[in-house]
């Protein structure tokens, strides 16, 4: 118990430390890999509280492949250092009002906000306790077959994100040669090879 | 709660044998070392020449597309281990619902091989 205590104050210490740097680091590649550090902190406080299989995609997910994204568009984007921090104090102000508004949203949801009492009954599938089922599997049990229009919804999304991907950024260019093996294969000799008799002294 | 969590407590040691050793490494490197520094001890150099270029520049968009490729089957996969786990309790009904979400990404899949975007030039 005071390990699991010590753990999540060590953690929830780094998180934040490391989200401030996020924002005050002065260079871009260094802000995303504290953002890196961020993540993976976030990914330990999910695993302290039970919530195993959040904690894991987000190592997978986010740690592996969104940071990276972050990282080529920091790259993409070539942007100049110095450039960027000229109008950091010009956006404290409005920067500052966004920050306090949320945070007291956050203090109404967390302080008046109630659970309506028939809300509990209505809950179709109680979650059930950790010990009896892993998080894992209560995820597994009911997303494939109760949430399935859901679940096949989410398939959907991740087609039209692929097709949309490869709209935007994809563009032949003109000039490259490609291989195509179909091709190869199905070149005769016929056609690829030229027999040509060369008259003694008379060259092609 | 705590048998799940006592589980996780030999990652936790992992964790602070390796952060225990990293710290010990560079500061011991840093005390113990002799450290006599000039500027051109401390300059990077690429091959023994001045370096040429900035190391940042700018990237292909391409390598983006990569990435965007990468993120949806990795996110596909995801969906793979729930299902996994849960396989024997949902029947022949959940089995069905995953084969039609990987069919329907699979039509991507086919679609992204036709267009050449798998391939480099």
């Amino acid at each position: 118990m005071i390990i699991q205590a010590i753990s999540f104050y060590i953690f929830a210490a780094i998180a934040v430390a490391s989200a401030v740097m996020v924002i005050s680091a002065r260079n871009p590649v260094h802000s995303v890999l504290f953002l890196i550090l961020a993540f993976f902190n976030a990914a330990a406080l999910f695993i302290l509280i039970g919530a195993e299989f959040l904690g894991m995609i987000l190592v997978v997910v986010y740690l592996g492949a969104v940071t990276v994204l972050f990282l080529f568009v920091v790259m993409m984007l070539d942007i100049n250092v110095a450039r960027l921090r000229e109008g950091f104090l010009q956006y404290l102000p409005i920067g500052g009002l966004i920050g306090a508004i949320l945070v007291a949203e956050l203090f109404l949801v967390v302080g008046a906000w109630v659970f309506a009492p028939e809300i509990e009954a209505r809950a179709q599938v109680p979650i059930p306790p950790l010990d009896q089922m892993s998080n894992t599997a209560a995820l597994g049990s009911v997303l494939y077959t109760r949430y399935v229009y859901l679940f096949q919804a989410s398939g959907l999304v991740l087609l039209v994100a692929m097709v949309g991907a490869i709209v935007l950024t994809l563009r032949s260019r003109p000039g490259v040669h490609r291989q195509s093996i179909r091709e190869q294969n199905f070149r005769t000799r016929e056609e690829s090879v030229e027999i040509k008799k060369v008259q003694s002294r008379g060259g092609v | 709660m705590e048998s799940f969590l006592i589980e996780y407590l030999p990652i936790l040691i992992f964790f602070g044998v390796a952060t225990g050793l990293a710290v010990a490494m560079v500061g011991a490197s840093l005390i113990v070392s002799r450290q006599n520094p000039d500027p051109e001890k401390v300059s990077a150099y690429e091959c023994g020449f001045e370096a040429f270029d900035d190391a940042r520049s700018r990237f292909d968009v391409r390598f983006y597309l990569v990435t965007l490729l990468f993120i949806i089957f990795d996110l596909e996969v995801a969906f793979l281990f729930p299902w996994a786990v849960a396989l024997g309790d949902i029947g022949v009904f959940g089995f069905w619902s995953m084969v039609v979400f990987l069919a329907v990404l699979t039509i991507g899949f086919i679609y992204e091989w036709k267009k050449g975007a798998l391939e480099w030039e």
